[in-house]
């Protein structure tokens, strides 16, 4: 019987299968036809998924919510020399989550990529492996480990296609961003072990547990969360998202703004919760994430706008929703939790399905470019509505799992003292759904007054090189497919009656330090005490519809622009200014990113260090 | 803490600080990784200081060692030194491919001038 598998074999199986896989593949894939090498890849995934949804199963059936295992029988004991691997429904379903995004990108790529080689389907289980590691771990060193396992993959899988001059460049500045702040993570960890001698998130966390919040406290913190910071693309670390997302493969770009990105928020409340809780003030800690958040979501969703190069577009929708997700974990409190992953899994399903209409418009008409592809797609039959789906989907409509997310997250934030924070969330989805409506009508129906080809000689073009070779006749079915899968998924998950519940009882374990704690030492734990959970409520559903509406009315505004009255002059010119100005920020310059990097540490310092002082 | 201890701390925020300065000041790519493994030395750095003794030996017992003399002996903390070696080993492997990556860079740009990288932009 499957179930009665133990979890000293789960995790560490769910960590090490993908790393065998690979190279299995690496050694063998040049001798052995492509379909074997596509098939292997897909079947090592799939175990991994299922494994994983073994892993959710058995810690959401447990009492105490968590399942802990010690990496080669070192358990916990004095001195505490073991290496835990922690399950609680958050990790494994982030697990879930990464490894059926491996599963849809590796079915994907059958088709795709001709020059794939084994080694594409290596690194991306490689990646699977990093990601799933990452969730599972219980040590802050093994985080590190893990994060720098993900980072390295993904640097070569962002310059894949290394004959791209734009991928090899995008690649580079990501690799210097995410390992700087990486090392600053180290710092971090060094300077937290120095103090107490731990190195395990519950033995660290017992370990400053009582201690005034000083400034090695603070310093520890910030350093910490800095890495996963750059990796979640929270303003001002979020530099380096879009250039990699616009010319990374896009099988890639599904995982990257599907998951990796996500997982820097969970690397982030993960050490919050269960190391920092108690001993920063939680009102400091909550203001510091709603002002990133809030920061991040409003730079996402203005330069999602403005985009024209569609994978670029999709990425600042991402920077934009991961804001939201901030905003509403920030809260600490269990509804804001249980809001902010449900809205993540709705995310992942959609914005992974627009990734990979993006990714059939380039192999079909050879760009990415919105206004070159005017009116480009309209003979297509089944790819124009899927992207209208999905871009009301990205803003909320009910009853789509990203809208359920939105609904209650957007709630709990009211609650827990924002009462403006539903406007944030309508006026932020409904700006990247319009983004992608406007798209879909200008490819697809060919709607809008056919704009100047040259407005913006700076932008960033989509011209892009299709990753298949010679343009496809038609979208394939292995292309087609995960597309529709992941869409139906995000539908699901916003009608099945008991997603609100789980997801509930999901951020109930996440947020019980001392279940957490107790599995982490093995010894037993009360249950925590259940919170209730929050489904679709009228306003939620109406707010969905409102944002909805107002991404449709966006999208039409901005097609038929010169048909509006247009602002006065000097409106006009101010708006330009600020546009260039902050599109001027995004240089793609790697001295520009680090400075940044180094502007945005000062501003988490200052952000949790400053009312300390003061109080 | 002696000053010796005192010095290697600020010698690793000294290294990391220093690194993030010549990667944001480039004209270079490779001088940009170099940077960021200069910014790299500062953690090993700082995690030998966090585990040095003075007068402490390495954490190497010979079998011939009497259990008695092992447990009474001052060492240096032989997790940072571990957690050191894995740093090295992440150092390598990102270290390489950054560079490759840099090496694909002058080969399809012509340049490895930052300044003169533009087609990211907005």
């Amino acid at each position: 019987m499957a179930l009665s598998v133990p979890v000293a074999v789960l995790a560490p199986l769910a960590i090490g299968a993908p790393i065998l896989g690979a190279c299995l593949l690496l050694t063998v894939g040049r001798r052995v036809p492509r379909r074997l090498v596509d098939g292997t890849a897909v079947a090592v995934a799939a175990l991994v998924l299922a494994l994983d949804v073994l892993l959710l199963v058995r810690s959401a059936g447990d009492p105490a919510g968590h399942l802990a295992t010690w990496i080669g029988g070192w358990g916990p004991g004095s001195p505490a020399l073991g290496i835990a691997l922690v399950a609680d429904p958050f990790a494994a379903g982030a697990a879930v989550i990464a490894a059926a995004l491996t599963v849809a990108a590796l079915v994907y790529t059958w088709h795709y990529l001709d020059s794939a080689e084994a080694h594409f389907h290596a690194l991306l289980l490689l990646f699977l492996a990093g990601m799933t590691g990452f969730v599972l771990s219980g040590d802050l060193f093994d985080m590190f480990v893990f994060f720098e396992l993900m980072g390295a993959v993904a640097y070569a899988l962002t310059g894949f296609r290394v004959e791209e001059p734009t991928s090899v460049q995008g690649a580079l500045a990501f690799g210097v961003v995410n390992s700087f702040g990486a090392y600053v993570t180290l710092t971090g960890i060094g300077v937290l072990y120095a103090q107490t001698g731990q190195l395990g998130l519950a033995p660290l966390a017992v370990a400053l547990q009582g201690r005034p919040p000083g400034a090695v406290v603070v310093g520890g913190f910030v350093l910490v969360v800095t890495g996963f910071c750059v990796k979640a693309a929270l303003v001002p670390f979020h530099f380096w998202l879009d250039d990699a997302h616009a010319v990374a493969p896009t099988p890639v770009c599904v995982l990257f703004s599907g998951i990796m990105v996500e997982l820097g928020l969970y690397g982030v409340f993960r050490v919050t919760t269960v190391v920092f809780g108690p001993v920063l003030p939680h009102a400091d800690l909550q203001r510091t994430f709603l002002v990133l958040g809030t920061l991040t979501a409003l730079l996402g969703a203005v330069l999602c706008f403005l985009q024209r190069h569609l994978k670029r577009l999709l990425a600042y929708s991402t920077i934009a929703h991961v804001g939201l997700f901030t905003i509403a974990f920030g809260t600490l409190d269990p509804a804001g939790t249980a809001g902010a992953a449900l809205y993540v899994a709705g995310h992942a399903a959609t914005k992974s399905a627009l990734f990979l209409v993006a990714g059939s418009i380039l192999d079909r008409y050879g760009s990415v470019d919105e206004i070159d592809l005017h009116g480009a797609g309209r003979r297509a039959r089944v790819l124009p509505w899927l992207m209208l789906l999905g871009g009301f989907a990205l803003a909320g409509l009910p009853p789509f799992g990203s809208g359920l997310g939105k609904a209650v997250s957007e709630e709990a934030v009211a609650e827990a003292g924002a009462p403006w924070a539903p406007a944030l969330f309508v006026l932020v989805s409904a700006v990247t759904g319009a983004a992608v409506l406007r798209a879909a009508c200008r490819i697809y129906f060919g709607l809008g007054s056919r704009p100047d080809k040259d407005t913006a000689p700076l932008d960033t073009k989509g011209s892009e090189e299709a990753e298949v070779k010679g343009l496809l006749k038609r979208v394939p079915a292995t292309m087609l497919g995960p597309l529709v899968v992941l869409l139906a998924g995000g539908l699901v998950l916003g009608v099945l009656p008991g997603v609100p519940q789980a997801f509930a009882e999901a951020a109930d374990h996440f947020l019980d330090r001392a279940g957490y704690l107790a599995s982490a030492f093995g010894t037993a734990a009360a249950p925590a005490a259940p919170s209730p959970a929050s489904g679709w409520t009228t306003s939620g559903v109406v707010l969905g519809l409102v944002s909805s509406a107002l991404a449709a009315l966006l999208a039409l505004a901005a097609l038929y622009r010169d048909r509006l009255p247009g602002p006065s002059a000097v409106g006009r010119r101010i708006g330009d200014a600020v546009v260039a100005r902050l599109r001027g920020l995004h240089s793609g310059h790697i001295g520009d990113y680090i400075t940044w990097l180094l502007v945005g540490v000062a501003l988490l310092g200052a952000l949790v260090g400053l009312p300390l002082l003061a109080g | 803490m002696s000053i010796l201890h005192v010095y290697a701390y600020l010698v690793a925020g000294w290294l990391l600080l220093g690194g993030a300065f010549g990667i944001a000041r480039s004209r270079n790519l490779i001088h940009a990784v170099v940077c960021l493994s200069i910014a790299q030395s500062g953690t090993y750095v700082l995690l030998i200081a966090i585990g040095y003794q003075s007068g402490a030996s390495p954490p190497v017992f010979g079998g011939s060692t009497p259990p008695d003399v092992a447990a009474h002996s001052a060492v240096v903390d032989p997790v940072v030194q571990a957690m050191t070696l894995t740093d090295v080993v992440v150092a390598a492997t990102v270290t390489a491919l950054l560079l490759a990556l840099a090496v694909q860079v002058a080969k399809r740009h012509g340049t490895l001038d930052p300044d003169e990288l533009t087609s990211l932009r907005g």
